[in-house]
C-alpha cells in the first residue's frame, strides 16, 4: 500500500531541534527551519531561529540569508536570483509551497515554518533531490521540433494568436512548487510526469512552429504519465508564477479524446 | 542499485493507452445520469416493497431493460473507478496485478448475478 507513516529517517520530531534567540530585539519573529545531514547520521530536527524584524528584509529568503550570514552557517538552501525568476528557493513555507523570495514573512501570521517540497529525498536541510523531476522535463523534449524546412531569408512565422497560447506555459521557471504539491506524484512519480512536464509538454504541443504534435501526444498517451492527474489542481494553486498546469493537463486530455474519437 | 540513468529510465515507460480508459469512464458516468434516477423512480413509484410489486416492476420491459442497462454501467464504471484507485495506492506489483485480477472477477460475478435476479424476476418467475 502507498506509505501513510513516513519513514523512520524522514519524521523530525523525533529529536530536539536547536534553538536560536534573538536578545534585545523587538519585533521578534520564530522560524522553524527543517533541518536534515544524511552525512552526520542523525534523525532530522527542527531548529527555531528567532528574527528581530528591524534588521531584516522583507521576504523570507531575506531571513533564511539572515540566519545563515549571521546565526548558522550551516544552514543549506538553493537560492539564486531573489527576484522569483530562477526558481531555486522553492520550499514549503507555512504549509504551501511557494518561492522563500517572492514569500512575504508579513503574510504569515504565526511561526514561519519552512520545510523542503514535499516527497522528495532531501539532499540536505532544505535542498530536495530533483534529479527524477528533471528527467520527467527532459523526456517530455522541451524544445522545437520541425519537419518543415524553414523559410530560406526569414525566421518561422508565428501569429500573435498562435504566440498568445504559449505566453502562459512559457512563463513556468521548473520550481516544482507544482508537481511536488500534487499527491498524485507522491506516490507514483516514478511514472506519472507530473504537472510541470506535462504543462511543458502542453506549451510544446500547442506551439504552431512544431511539427512533432502527434510524437509529444503518443509520447503522453499512458495511464500513469498523464492520467495520474484526477484534476485536484494543488499545481494551480501552488504555482507561484499564477499558471495553470491544471488547465494544461486538461487540454492535452481533451486534444487526446479529439484524435480518438 | 543500478546505474541505469534517470532519462532512461523515465523515457523507457508507457503503455499507449489510457485515453480509451478515460472516455468509457465518461460514457458510463453520462449513462448512469440518466439511467440512475429512472431506476430509482421506478423503484419509488411502485406501491409497496413486497415482492408482488417488484415483480410486476420488473415484468414491465422497460424498467427490465433500464435496470439492467443501469447494472451494465453500474459495475463498468465501478470498475474503472476501483481500478484507478488499486494504480494510484498499491505500487507493489505482485499486489497490484492480485487486486485487480481479484475485483475485475468480483465486479464480473456481480453485475452478472443482477442481471439473472432481473431477468428471473421480469420472465422466469410467476407471482
Amino acid at each position: 500500500m502507498a506509505e501513510f507513516k513516513l519513514p523512520a529517517n524522514s519524521r523530525y520530531n523525533e529529536v530536539p531541534g536547536n534553538y536560536y534567540p534573538a536578545p534585545s530585539a523587538v519585533r521578534i519573529k520564530t522560524f522553524k527551519v527543517y533541518r536534515y545531514d544524511p552525512d552526520s547520521g542523525d534523525k532530522p530536527r527542527v531548529d527555531r531561529y528567532e528574527i528581530d524584524l528591524d534588521r531584516c528584509g522583507p521576504m523570507v529568503l531575506d531571513a533564511l540569508l539572515k540566519i545563515k550570514n549571521e546565526v548558522d552557517p550551516t544552514l543549506t538552501f538553493r537560492r539564486s536570483c531573489r527576484e522569483g525568476i530562477c526558481g531555486s528557493c522553492a520550499m514549503n513555507i507555512d504549509g504551501k509551497n511557494t518561492l522563500a523570495c517572492t514569500k512575504s514573512i508579513s503574510d504569515v501570521k504565526k511561526d514561519v515554518n519552512i520545510f523542503p517540497l514535499p516527497h522528495m529525498p532531501v539532499v540536505k536541510d532544505l535542498v530536495p533531490d530533483l534529479t527524477n523531476f528533471y528527467a520527467q522535463y527532459a523526456s517530455v523534449q522541451p524544445w522545437l521540433q520541425t519537419r518543415t524546412p524553414a523559410p530560406p531569408d526569414q525566421e518561422r512565422l508565428q501569429s500573435k494568436e498562435d504566440q498568445e497560447k504559449i505566453d502562459g506555459p512559457s512563463a513556468c521557471i521548473l520550481c516544482a512548487c507544482c508537481s511536488t504539491s500534487c499527491p498524485s506524484y507522491w506516490w507514483n512519480s516514478d511514472r506519472y510526469l507530473g504537472p510541470a512536464a506535462l504543462l511543458a509538454s502542453y506549451r510544446w504541443i500547442i506551439d504552431s512552429r512544431d511539427d512533432a504534435t502527434g510524437e509529444r501526444l503518443e509520447f503522453l498517451q499512458d495511464s500513469f504519465k498523464l492520467y495520474r492527474c484526477h484534476t485536484i489542481m494543488n499545481c494551480t494553486e501552488a504555482c507561484p508564477k499564477d499558471l495553470n498546469p491544471a488547465k494544461a493537463i486538461a487540454e492535452i486530455k481533451k486534444i487526446l479524446v479529439e484524435r480518438t474519437v | 542499485m543500478s546505474f541505469k540513468s534517470p532519462l532512461g529510465r523515465v523515457l523507457g515507460q508507457g503503455s499507449h493507452s489510457g485515453t480509451q480508459h478515460w472516455i468509457s469512464q465518461r460514457i458510463t458516468s453520462v449513462a448512469l445520469a440518466v439511467l440512475g434516477p429512472w431506476l430509482v423512480v421506478s423503484l419509488l413509484t411502485m406501491p409497496d416493497f413486497s415482492y408482488a410489486s417488484a415483480h410486476a416492476a420488473m415484468a414491465r420491459p422497460a424498467n427490465a431493460v433500464v435496470t439492467i442497462l443501469f447494472l451494465l454501467a453500474a459495475f463498468h464504471h465501478a470498475y474503472s473507478g476501483v481500478t484507478v484507485v488499486i494504480e494510484d495506492y498499491v505500487p507493489a506489483k505482485g499486489k497490484k496485478i492480485l487486486a485487480l485480477l481479484v475485483l475485475q472477477f468480483l465486479h464480473v460475478a456481480f453485475a452478472v448475478a443482477g442481471i439473472i435476479a432481473v431477468l428471473r424476476l421480469a420472465i422466469w418467475s410467476a407471482v
